[in-house]
């Protein structure tokens, strides 16, 4: 029992300066199709990382991964030390949020309905609504700025509207870490901005760990302490986005040659892509250039 | 700006909501209960009308009783003529129907919110068919006594039911791929029905199409025990199971990120409402259109979203009771089964919702 305990005491005391999230050299697959192959990443604590690539990189397959909606075929996903799929479902669902791609507002709920199910994983069958739930859903609207729609219903709501209420539910949840999936998508771009503010200030002012995959690489790096970039289930680089950010990058992970300058807002990078002429007619990813030469 | 507003409007919400979700019930130890005052008003109605049905239906037939005797004898203070056709002919009778309205309403009700689409109820999907499937071979093969067609019901369903839940699954299962694999089984066991049928003789043929109608006629306190223990047990585990059930119509994405374990919650509630339905099927025949129209009408009358599993429940057993008495009134005890009348108030609803469905641009 005591030597069980003591080489048990071993690497939890390791784990304590290791990253809350992560995944360690897990193949990912839907049945035989497989996305990526014996990956490692970390998510740093107390980080905004975001995951970028070109599509069917896998980026969104990562953060199903992270999130335990896809179980890796190899490898494992740890959360806090313990394998996320053997950790019971609530006590994860307390420490990880996600707010994924699709989701179904069910008929005729209203907004402060909606963002109260985010307290679900607080909750049992003898604890069904406490003073503590009711201060948090109230909370979370005041923060995403939709106490004055708490009583509107969803299905009448702008896009952009909806967004926020889904988010406010993600963060009704009260977890440490928050996983978003192209939070941006079919948004106009005053309501991506106002998006990624919101998740940019939920990560400075309440010291959350954010985790999001963006389409846009030039929101990716004004907004990410931390990117990730990957190519055909590979990371590429990783790192701040003014360390790792380079004309050589984006041409690597995106097959686009580009110039990358400073952002006259913000001084992060900003991805120019050259015009079409000095890329020349069939420059781009060398499958495509195959494919023009081909025809 | 995103701060400013929310002073003043804040409070509203709150009010609204509260209206809106229900009340809050607060018990010792910090624990604390969620009460939707309206749904409790319609469970209430319901069971009331329900109830108001039975006493109706039981003094109704050859020999008429009022509804006073009726109420008088239920608490055993009527006299003993009465007494043995209350107690023995018609109670039991009106018992499996409350009992089989029940379990159909929120089998519907729980097979309409895991595949998330109203159209994905047990008569749509096969199980009604796969059931009578079980009963027409006994009937048409076995010439079986009527234990032996429960019992070829029962098995019939649960096969069905089985057999839906696998050719559906692929990663989970998912709400379309159920229903469309649910219409395809439907239409073979159907095929095989007919089939059956032209291999009975006019005797075994004519108590097919009665039992496949679906009836209450001669049903006896030997299907009210079985039935009553089955819905003891799966009612209470289902309705505990309403909370889950109630995020994963958000989809499954994000039940999982709340912590729903969503596919062994469909699993176990598939089963529950296969066996309730299949239980409710084999004692009554395939009462069309009740599991279908009693969820649609709770949530309608409701005005909640979720599964309303409870109102639901209450639903069917109104229905029900109440379609047996229009039956025995309008033609004549024991002249019309009470599925044809279900089948017809059924229709009319099923059309009417397609018809309000598409003025609101929903179809």
């Amino acid at each position: 029992m005591s030597a069980g305990a003591g080489t048990r005491r071993g690497p939890e005391k390791q784990r304590s300066n290791v990253n809350r999230l992560t995944a360690e050299n897990v193949t990912l697959a839907y049945d035989q199709r497989v996305i990526a192959k014996q990956l490692s990443v970390e998510i740093p604590d107390n980080s905004f990382t975001v995951i970028v690539g070109p599509n069917a990189c896998g980026k969104s397959t990562l953060l199903r991964a992270l999130s335990r909606m896809l179980k890796p075929s190899e490898g494992r996903v740890l959360l806090d030390g313990s394998v996320i799929q053997s950790t019971p479902a609530k006590q994860v669902a307390r420490t990880l949020g996600l707010l994924p791609q699709s989701s179904i507002a069910p008929d005729g709920i209203t907004v402060g309905d909606l963002v109260g199910r985010g307290r679900y994983p607080h909750q049992g069958l003898l604890r069904q609504w406490s003073t503590e739930d009711e201060r948090v859903v109230q909370e979370s609207m005041a923060q995403t700025g939709i106490s004055e729609l708490a009583e509107r219903y969803v299905d009448e709501l702008s896009g952009g509207q909806r967004q926020r209420v889904w988010i406010a539910m993600a963060l009704a949840q009260q977890t440490p870490l928050l996983l978003l999936d192209e939070p941006t998508t079919y948004l106009d771009i005053q309501h991506q901005i106002d998006v990624l503010d919101l998740c940019a200030e939920l990560h400075e002012e309440q010291g959350r760990t954010l985790v999001a995959v963006l389409h846009d690489l030039n929101h990716a790096a004004r907004y990410a302490t931390h990117l990730i970039a990957l190519r055909e289930g590979k990371i590429i680089a990783e790192g701040a986005p003014k360390d790792i950010v380079t004309a050589d990058l984006v041409e690597r992970v995106f097959g686009l040659r580009c110039q990358v300058i400073d952002d006259p807002e913000t001084g992060t990078p900003l991805v120019v892509p050259a015009a079409r002429k000095a890329r020349g007619a069939v420059t781009g990813t060398p499958e495509r250039a195959a494919a023009a030469k081909a025809s | 700006m995103r701060t400013g507003k929310t002073g003043k409007t804040g409070k509203t919400g709150k009010t609204t909501r509260a209206a809106k979700a229900g009340r809050t019930v607060r018990g010792p130890g910090g624990s604390s209960f969620r009460l939707d005052v309206r749904a409790a008003v319609v469970v209430a109605l319901l069971l009331l009308l329900a109830l108001a049905a039975s006493v109706l239906l039981i003094g109704t037939g050859d020999f008429d009783i009022p509804a006073a005797d009726v109420l008088k004898t239920l608490v055993g203070r009527g006299d003993p003529g009465q007494e043995f056709i209350v107690n023995e002919l018609r109670l039991p009778r009106v018992l499996v129907g409350l009992l089989v309205g029940g379990a159909l309403g929120v089998g519907g009700a729980l097979f309409q919110a895991i595949s998330r689409n109203p159209l994905g109820s047990p008569d749509v999907l096969g199980l009604g068919q796969g059931a009578t499937a079980g009963a027409l071979t006994m009937i048409v093969l076995f010439s079986g006594s009527s234990a032996q067609v429960t019992a070829g019901a029962l098995v019939g369903g649960l096969v069905t039911g089985l057999a839906i839940y696998l050719l559906a699954w692929k990663r989970g299962v998912h709400g379309y791929r159920l229903v469309l694999v649910g219409i395809g089984v439907s239409a073979i066991v159907t095929a095989a029905n007919g089939y059956l049928l032209t291999r009975a003789d006019i005797v075994d043929a004519s108590r097919a199409v009665v039992w496949m109608t679906g009836s209450l006629n001669g049903r006896d306190w030997d299907q009210v025990w079985p039935l009553l223990a089955l819905c003891a047990v799966l009612v209470p585990f289902v309705l505990t199971k309403g909370r889950a059930l109630r995020m994963m119509e958000m989809g499954d994405d994000v039940s999982y990120a709340l912590g729903v374990r969503v596919e062994r919650v469909r699993a176990l509630l598939m089963v529950a409402a296969v066996l309730l339905t299949a239980a409710a099927t084999a004692a009554a025949g395939p009462v069309s259109f009740v599991a279908l129209t009693a969820p649609q009408l709770a949530r309608r009358l409701t005005r909640s979203p979720g599964p309303n599993l409870l109102p639901s429940l209450c639903m069917g057993a109104a229905l029900l009771v109440s379609a047996d008495w229009i039956s025995q009134r309008a033609f004549g005890a024991d002249q019309l089964p009470v599925g044809v009348v279900t089948g017809v108030l059924g229709g009319v609803y099923l059309l009417w919702l397609l018809v309000t469905e598409r003025r609101a641009g929903r179809i």
